[in-house]
């Protein structure tokens, strides 16, 4: 079936299955509001909790006077920072320690470090009574210094967001000894960073201070790369900070029963997630319970749901019933995560063809005053595979500050990272009188690329990159030429611009493992431990399992969202990675369901497994003959046991996925499988992406007239969730051109932009009516299936490519931070220079 | 005392069926009153526990205030009428199209079909640190945060402001001015009806309401003369989304026009002062003058006369002069192919 948007185009020839759409199994109970989120979960004696959020934005607590609030009727619990188990470490499946951060986020705090940090929680038996109580309690607070502002910081004399510095510095693992198991990676510790008066002062007007910074990288001769340039760009960016904004904030409600803690809540990993809950909670995973059946979007701020999760399992034990914590919108901008704004400087060097030869960019992370995001890395990484620039310099800082904890949202950092590059390349070809399409065709990663400094004399490289493809099929379909083409461009008060930027970001792991029962009523129940994020990934892997085995999909089911239900060792739902890695499980799965089912047909017809093939139900001789059918082959692997039934597993299973098919065993075919792949390189999606805008030079108001996405995703497996994803996520990106940010008071330190009509994540109306996107559905060549992952790959070509198409209709002298909205092009265009503050935080 | 932003608290619940009975649970209640209709502002102030009134009165089943009735001179429209009802009104639309314009620019399908005409009108500011409970001087306060070297005020005011700088939110009044509408108010003293202009009052008169509803007052209609009917509108609203967002600025005019002058015209902004703005220098000035782009400048230059921008709204002032021209002057068509 052809996908509308897509260009008429049609995914997955010569498969029965992959890249075909069809129904999927929690379709109906979500478009009829059947589906069961967190907050829509009952238990007897159910309480209800609520928050005391810091006043101010660092403090610490002396003194807590709840004794008004425990005499009030009806309340039954207060939980206090000292109640909580302290950090645990944790333990990697290779056996590495990684050491609890003794100074990172917990879910309760007696030392607030951002407005809004909740401080204690109270559980009463209804919400009126809870928040009743949290008014009666006295807080003694002392007030501490406050920044909210990364650059202010780093100012000398600048203040601290933390009483001992502001930002982390890790110490070396020590060595091993011997023989020894490997050193566990000590917790890192807070130092300070100060740039000096001559930093700031040279840096220029509106441009980023370039002073020393904790982390850099290089290969290539920069300097060789800048000389040899015809035209050198020095640019000073700043991307915002965006709440996730998940429709579902990040309620839960927990009960404990025969020594196990059972969690009700919204993740984007169901089994993953059990083995976070066990390290805040300081449990062994097998006495942890989560349903999370349906999650009302993640983006990366419920990767493994939130630490807040902790709070009603704690309440839960100390009151002796089931708490309910539900979150409102405003408690969710304070703790539901967030992107980092960085601030970029970027020098870069083309040479008069439009190839980069030289890229010096050091960027400033604003991290919150929590554990280290990976933005300012990952912003390097991207811009040195997608420009793939000759010679490259990346200098970064990861600021501590006031503000609430970041968190990776959609491409972190690979994001922000184009957001910063795009603009200098849409103004270096028009320098250069270069087409938009050719410079970025010049300069994209094909193959395998390289990217990122040389480690141990080599640099990584990506799997496949068929980014030129993307575009040319992508100008193609946007008409490209015709658009660029078009005359007159402004008529009346109204000014087109057209707009083109490349896009990527990470698409896949490996490793993890599949499991699969085949029922002696020759159904297939396949168990997935993806969580059901909104992709569709929990059920379309599946897809590619039911195929190999022949297996018509009504006849097939998907196990999910329990962690009760026996789940295998699955990847977390981060980083794209869950098409790829768990295709791939799928694949190993079903290739191991079939060599059982040829061996039990064998065993019971007579001659090797080799002359058997597994198809339309059966498994059969070749050439004809005997057969069985999958229903009569499940009876028999319970009769056969051992290696067919779960009884006997292959050792190189994880732990949770042998418990699983221990679980099944005997029930019928059991077929687990680690993908042990070989893979050679780094898995990369990419997106060529293409926008059109109209701007009322009057008001300053624009709109977004047309868009497109094209993808070198892989192989398609379901074309419509890939639509979604491929337009949805750019609608994201979108958000960060169009008006999505914080605003912050900075003599308070608080946040302004708490509810969604301050904060203003794009609505369905400011984007164009019938986007488009389209695929080109090109095999990886390091996956068996093909498939490469794609949520996050669209999102900085979603912001980038309409902040080059405004750049296209206005000029380069009107933006120099995004969002851009109505008031910086008016402002801009009524004094013919930007009028945006150049590098303050939060406006 | 910590403070919570979620969860109302308790309320006695009146649910009263005419207006006598409305006023008389006001005069009963005096100021632990609180008057209820569609709640888009009321239960974000109930549930923000930043209002505790211990008597809340629906509105929602008082019949006398609901819809559109058809008077000798116009229109009259009850105050609990829907905006949805507004915009949908085959009268208002043909004849008083400049308000179904507006009605159908307030916040998105949602918030309309359950929001009211009278809600509209006399909702409160919505300055981001009044609305968060800061104690400001709206709030009784002695401060505005708005206004200081580092507020973050984009949204505020750029005219008229007096210690504060919120500005009214409504869409429909400014239409409403332009329309030459009055609003009929009852209250202990019986009916008054008032222009809709002198319905708004800034913070020179009363720095803690927008409007000038008095102790025990009910809005209970909107009435619509038939002089500013037919008229040639303009309405336009500048936000940051294309739903479900409050006006940087809006502009709202009628015109009459002989031949191609202009014969009379009324015209309001809104977004720029803590009300609802009638221009009375432009309608003078452009009185006579064709309708034409150059009366336009002279018009907007003249509205934005006296404007004081701070920090972050300066963009106000050439937005509000273009807007105010575009009434006059019209906007030219730009039809691309798409």
């Amino acid at each position: 079936m052809a996908e509308e948007g897509a260009g008429g185009r049609e995914y997955g020839t010569g498969h029965r299955l992959v890249g075909k759409n069809y129904p999927t199994p929690d379709l109906v109970a979500k478009v009829t509001g059947q589906a069961r989120f967190a907050e829509d979960h009952r238990a007897e004696g159910m309480l209800y909790c609520k928050l005391l959020l810091s006043p101010m934005p660092h403090a610490r607590v002396r003194r807590i006077d709840a004794r008004e609030a425990l005499a009030l009727p009806g309340v039954k619990a207060i939980l206090t920072a000292d109640e909580l188990p302290p950090p645990a470490d944790a333990l990697t499946d290779n056996g590495t320690v990684i050491k609890a951060n003794p100074k990172g986020e917990r879910a309760l705090t007696m030392e607030p470090l951002y407005r809004g940090e909740p401080i204690l929680a109270v559980a009463a038996v209804d919400e009126l009574t809870a928040a009743e109580a949290i008014e009666r309690i006295h807080l003694d607070l002392e007030p501490l210094p406050f920044v909210i502002d990364p650059l202010e910081t780093l100012r000398p004399g600048g203040p601290n967001p933390r009483t001992d510095g502001n930002i982390w510095v890790r110490r070396p693992a020590p060595p091993a000894s011997p023989g020894g198991p490997a050193p566990s990676t000590p917790p890192p510790e807070v130092g300070e960073l100060k740039w000096t008066a001559a930093d700031f002062a040279a840096a220029g007007p509106g441009q980023l201070p370039t002073g020393k910074t904790p982390e850099e990288w290089s290969h290539g001769d920069l300097e060789a790369g800048f000389q040899r340039a015809a035209l050198v760009l020095d640019e000073t960016f700043v991307t915002p900070d965006t709440s996730h904004q998940t429709l579902e904030t990040r309620s839960a409600l927990a009960y404990w029963q025969n020594g196990k803690v059972h969690v009700f809540t919204g993740t984007q990993s169901t089994a993953q997630t059990v083995p976070a809950i066990a390290r805040w909670l300081n449990l062994d995973p097998a006495d942890v319970v989560l349903v999370s059946e349906y999650t009302g979007g993640g983006f990366g701020s419920k990767i493994t749901a939130g630490i807040s999760l902790v709070i009603p399992a704690l309440l839960s034990r100390k009151a002796g019933a089931p708490v309910m914590m539900r979150i409102s919108r405003e408690e969710e901008t304070y703790i539901g995560r967030a992107r980092p704004s960085l601030r970029g400087r970027l020098r870069v060097g083309f040479t008069a063809q439009g190839r980069i030869s030289a890229v010096d960019m050091l960027v400033i992370c604003d991290n919150g005053p929590y554990d280290a995001v990976g933005d300012a890395a990952s912003a390097g990484r991207i811009v040195s595979l997608l420009y793939q620039p000759e010679a490259m310099r990346w200098r970064g800082a990861t600021v501590l500050t006031n503000t609430p904890p970041r968190s990776a949202q959609s491409a972190p950092g690979g994001m922000q990272g184009i957001v910063l590059m795009e603009p200098i390349v849409a103004k270096a070809a028009r320098r250069l009188g270069l087409d938009q399409v050719a410079i970025r065709r010049l300069n994209c990663p094909e193959g395998k690329a390289p990217f990122g400094p040389e480690v141990q004399g080599r640099r990584a490289h990506v799997t496949s990159a068929f980014l030129k493809e993307a575009l040319d099929r992508g100008a193609e379909q946007f008409r490209w030429k015709e658009r660029v083409a078009r005359t007159p461009r402004r008529m009346g008060t109204r000014v087109r611009g057209v707009g083109v930027s490349l896009s990527c970001y990470v698409g896949g792991s490996i490793g993890f493992d599949g499991l699969l029962l085949l029922t002696p009523d020759g159904r297939v129940h396949f168990q997935s431990g993806i969580g059901n994020l909104g992709t569709e990934s929990v059920v379309d892997v599946h897809r590619v399992g039911a195929e190999i085995l022949g297996v018509p999909w009504e006849r097939c089911e998907v196990i999910w969202g329990d962690s009760s239900r026996n789940l295998p060792f699955t990847c977390v739902s981060g980083g794209s990675q869950t098409t790829h890695a768990m295709t791939r499980a799928a694949h190993a799965t079903a290739m191991d369901a079939r060599a059982k089912l040829q061996r039990i047909a064998a065993l019971t017809l007579g001659g090797g497994p080799e002359l058997y093939e597994v198809a339309d139900e059966r498994v059969f001789r070749r050439g004809g003959g005997a057969s069985l059918t999958l229903a009569e082959a499940a009876q028999h692997a319970i009769r056969l046991g051992g290696p067919f039934d779960g009884h006997e597993l292959s050792p190189d299973l994880n732990k949770v996925t042998r418990a699983a098919a221990a679980a099944l065993a005997g029930r019928g075919l059991v077929a687990a499988a680690k993908d042990a792949y070989p893979r050679d390189g780094v898995t990369h999606s990419y997106v060529a992406s293409f926008a059109e805008v109209e701007v009322d030079v009057e008001t300053g108001k624009y709109r977004v007239v047309d868009f497109l996405a094209f993808g070198d995703v892989g192989s398609v497996i379901h074309p419509r969730a890939l639509g979604g994803q491929m337009l949805g996520r750019s609608v994201l990106g979108m958000g960060h051109a169009l008006g999505q940010r914080w605003v912050f008071d900075p003599h308070y330190g608080a946040l302004l932009s708490t509810r969604f009509h301050h904060s203003k994540p794009p609505t369905i109306l400011d984007v164009p009516t019938r986007m488009q996107w389209g695929a080109l559905d090109i095999p990886d060549p390091e996956t068996p299936v093909g498939a490469r992952g794609v949520g996050e790959p669209p999102v900085g070509g979603g912001c980038a490519s309409i902040l080059n198409a405004l750049s296209d209709a206005l000029g380069d002298e009107v933006f120099r931070r995004a969002p851009v909205t109505c008031d910086a092009i008016l402002a801009a265009l009524e004094a013919g220079r930007p009028m945006q503050p150049p590098l303050e935080a939060h406006v | 005392m910590a403070v919570i932003r979620d969860v109302m608290a308790e309320f006695e619940l009146f649910q009263p069926s005419s207006v006598a009975d409305v006023l008389r649970l006001l005069a009963e209640h005096g100021k632990d009153a609180w008057i209820l209709a569609g709640g888009l502002d009321s239960l974000d102030w109930l549930k923000d526990r930043l209002r505790r009134p211990r008597a809340v009165i629906d509105l929602g089943g008082v019949e006398e205030l609901r819809g559109v009735t058809e008077t000798g001179d116009g229109l009259s429209i009850g105050a609990t009428t829907t905006l949805t009802e507004v915009v949908q009104h085959p009268v208002i639309r043909r004849r008083y199209g400049l308000l179904s314009r507006a009605a159908s620019l307030v916040a998105s399908p949602q918030i309309r079909n359950q929001g009211t005409l009278g809600g509209n009108l006399s909702q409160d500011a919505r300055c981001w640190y009044y609305r968060a409970g800061w104690p400001c001087y709206r709030a009784g306060g002695n401060v505005c945060y708005a206004d200081s070297p580092v507020g973050r005020n984009r949204e505020h005011a750029i005219l008229h402001a007096d210690r504060c700088v919120a500005v009214n939110p409504s869409d429909t009044a400014p239409a409403l001015i332009a329309l030459g509408a009055r609003l009929v108010v009852q209250g202990p003293r019986g009916e008054r009806v008032v222009e809709a202009e002198d319905f708004f009052v800034g913070p020179d008169v009363d720095i803690t309401r927008l409007h000038a509803l008095g102790p025990g007052e009910l809005l209970t209609a909107v009435r619509l003369p038939a002089e500013w009917a037919d008229r040639r509108f303009y309405f336009e609203k500048v936000r940051d989304r294309e739903v479900w967002d409050f006006a940087l600025l809006e502009v709202a005019s009628a015109m009459s026009l002989a031949g191609d002058r202009i014969e009379r015209i009324r015209i309001a902004v809104n977004g720029a002062a803590a009300r609802p703005l009638r221009l009375p220098q432009v309608e003078r000035a452009v009185r006579g003058l064709p309708a034409s782009a150059a009366t336009g400048e002279l018009a907007g230059t003249l509205a934005v006369e006296g404007a004081v921008p701070l920090r972050f709204n300066a963009y106000k002032v050439p937005l509000m002069r273009n807007l105010v021209k575009r009434a006059i002057g019209g906007v030219p068509e730009a039809p691309w192919p798409s």
